[in-house]
């Protein structure tokens, strides 16, 4: 049960770990006065003590420099404790006021000496386009157009100066748009007013940045209207500080930096776990049954849907989702699949964990079943209760605090900065998808009536056939690197391959396997020899990627068969035991091969070819190549 | 907070602490004062106030005086 810390006992608390040398116990401490109490004078708090514990703790290291025209130095002792709750240890490099083209150009300037990862220019439109802002009454329309071409201009040489130097990220600011424009409301009706020449040099940049690898627009103007252009700025703070952002939007300006600093640090978060009753619908599925549970159009519900539209939003960037719930599995699958107020349906989801198990561990197995580590995964569940035992038993854990209402559910998931991407690729859209299929496959394994369903449902073709000159090198590799399915692991160069073939009374066969999601290509062979009446089994191996679908049926069973063909009476292998190939231990005793003989490097089987027959698997249609 | 922001023990800043004596407190730490007060107590300072504050103990007298001059 976790305590109620309040700040001011959390503060004692860290210091007195930090005391204690208790370096996991004081950050996890530090991280949660942060989170509870984020702000300025929290700031200075947490950035001393974190100072102390940088060097002790698995941080990864970055190295910011802001250029700027104006104040931003009140920003970094919040933006460094916001980096530290991310697990980054931020080291800032401010520029001088408005020497930001300087510092660009000259190769020796204070910027490169920094060898900065990566570099945001924080510049105000009055700064970087004083003509179209205080003289912008002044001037003709035609000059107006070409002061804002020499805008973009200026942006696009800084910019291919930049990386004639650094390969470091920049983060430019766009440029803000006059909240009371030079000409009042006739601005507005035109593309060469204030307005729209500002808009223009903002398409240009963006145009510009995405002409270069690792240049991004940050959309300053989106921010300030997110907030309110009128509380955003502080007159007062300006005239005195040279400082444009009030005090209570230093945080959501740092914040809006963490956006794009988490993904270039690579701290993001590849896979994000949801809960499911009063997470991804309203109420308990258990006790409220599918008439009970809000999720819908409508209010309650809606907060839910908006909720379930920004998961299917983080999916679409390649974001994994997965479900850890504590619920019987039957009633949340009918809730997830069959309730028509569900955007998420059960395909959506790369793992699921339902059952009455503890969420730590179920998370733990989500991880590995979708092969990421635990440090890439966010939680999120409405049960504070849950959240700090995750948090406790999993600190690497990015888990999402919310608050009691839902309404505000899903912005607090789409400004989580571990979910956003700098770039995406076409597999990032499809990611869901190839899991939800290898799910499905999966799934459909378990829900065959019987394996013959399943091995039918494959629709394999094998193609048999003796060894050729297209076939010679692929057999020495595979008797070379095939350790698991092998039944002698004698390993065979192609010269000797090439010998054995030709010499009489040698059989050697390669297998190839095709099937309904593709052509596995050769993976498989069985070499044999003839010796007064009896075929031996020299060599029998297949690749593990087709074992267990009776392939090695298949290929006993035709070398079986060009055996009796050839006059053979019986069919003898052995089994020579290695650290690796247990796999193959009872493959002979399985085709009903019986024990002549053992000793200490292993059995000897022996097949009566003239009494059965080692059966062609039905299912799988045999292509024999002469 | 002083402690905090400019980076020395609490035990060793008094009412006469000033820019002069701390080696932290230089504009930006000041501002960062400003700030880290105005969050905290809810209010907002004026360029005069923010000149008063030349010590801590001036800085300290001056909060006390906002924060009776406003009910809350």
């Amino acid at each position: 049960m976790p305590q109620e810390h309040n700040p001011a006992n959390l503060r004692t608390e860290v210091d007195r770990l930090l005391a204690e040398g208790a370096i996991e116990a004081a950050s996890r401490r530090l991280a949660e006065l942060w989170r509870r109490e984020p702000g300025s004078a929290t700031a200075a708090f947490v950035g001393s003590r974190a100072d102390q514990l940088r060097d002790k703790l698995p941080l990864t290291k970055f190295k910011l420099a802001i250029l700027r025209s104006f104040t931003v130095e009140p920003i970094v002792p919040p933006l460094r404790a916001e980096a530290f709750a991310y697990g980054i240890d931020l080291e800032v490099h401010i520029g001088d006021f408005n020497t930001y083209v300087q510092d660009f150009v000259d190769a020796k300037s204070s910027l490169y000496r920094f060898a900065p990862n990566a570099v945001v220019l924080a510049v105000r439109t009055e700064d970087v386009a004083p003509e179209l802002t205080h003289q912008f009454a002044d001037l003709a329309p035609e000059a107006a157009r070409q002061a804002a071409h020499r805008v973009a201009s200026g942006y696009e040489q800084w910019i291919n100066s930049f990386r004639q130097h650094s390969q470091a990220a920049l983060i430019i600011h766009s440029l803000e748009r006059p909240a009371r424009p030079s000409l009042g409301v006739v601005d507005g009706q035109s593309e060469t007013g204030q307005s729209g020449l500002i808009r223009h040099i903002n398409s240009e940049l963006r145009r510009i940045a995405g002409s270069h690898r690792g240049v991004y627009v940050l959309d300053y103007e989106g921010l300030v209207a997110r907030y309110g252009s009128e509380h955003w700025h502080d007159e007062r703070k300006w005239l005195m500080a040279r400082l444009p952002i009030s005090a209570e939007n230093l945080l959501p300006m740092a914040r809006e930096w963490m956006r794009f600093l988490v993904p270039l640090s690579g701290r993001t978060a590849k896979a994000l776990v949801v809960d499911l009753d009063n997470t991804l619908w309203g109420g308990i599925i258990g006790e409220d049954g599918m008439t009970g549970i809000k999720i819908g159009p409508e209010h309650p519900g809606a907060a839910f849907q908006a909720l379930q539209r920004a998961l299917l939003d983080l999916s679409r960037r390649g974001i994994l989702l997965a479900i850890c719930s504590k619920n019987n599995l039957d009633d949340a699958m009918e809730a997830l699949d069959k309730h028509p107020g569900m955007l998420l349906r059960s395909t959506h989801f790369a793992a699921v964990r339902i059952n009455w198990g503890d969420k730590s561990q179920n998370i733990r197995e989500i991880a590995q079943e979708l092969n990421i580590g635990t440090d890439s995964l966010a939680f999120l569940d409405d049960n504070p209760f849950e959240r700090e035992q995750v948090r406790a038993a999993l600190p690497e854990v990015t888990v999402i605090d919310v608050p009691q209402n839902p309404a505000e559910y899903a912005a607090i998931v789409r400004d989580c900065p571990v979910f956003e991407r700098l770039t995406l690729s076409a597999e990032d859209q499809q990611r869901t998808a190839m899991y939800a299929e290898q799910r499905q496959r999966a799934d459909a394994e378990h829900s065959f009536q019987s394996k013959e369903d399943f091995f039918r449902f494959l629709e394999q073709e094998a193609e048999l056939s003796p060894v050729s000159d297209l076939t010679l090198a692929r057999i020495a590799q595979l008797t070379q690197k095939t350790n698991q399915f092998n039944l002698t692991t004698r390993r065979y160069s192609e010269a000797q391959i090439a010998e054995m073939a030709n010499q009489p009374g040698w059989n050697i066969f390669s297998i190839r396997v095709r099937d309904r999601f593709g052509d596995h290509g050769v993976v498989g062979v069985a070499i044999a020899h003839d010796q007064g009446g009896q075929c031996e089994v020299d060599t029998f191996l297949l690749s593990c990627r087709v074992i267990g679908r009776t392939v090695e049926t298949a290929l006993l069973a035709h070398i079986a068969k060009c055996a009796a063909e050839r006059g053979c009476r019986r069919i003898v292998g052995w089994f020579l035991p290695t650290r690796k190939n247990a796999p193959a231990r009872d493959f002979y005793p399985q085709h009903q091969f019986e024990l002549v003989e053992q000793n200490a490097n292993g059995s000897l089987w022996a097949f009566d070819l003239t009494r059965q027959e080692v059966a062609f698997p039905k299912w799988v249609k045999l292509i024999t190549v002469n | 907070m002083a402690s905090d922001l400019f980076g020395v023990p609490a035990d060793r800043i008094t009412a006469t602490s000033s820019p002069e004596t701390l080696e932290n407190w230089d504009s930006v730490q000041h501002l960062n004062l400003v700030l880290a007060l105005e969050e905290k107590f809810g209010m907002q300072l004026s360029p005069e106030e923010i000149e008063q504050m030349k010590s801590i103990g001036d800085t300290a007298k001056l909060i006390e005086s906002k924060l009776q001059a406003t009910p809350r």
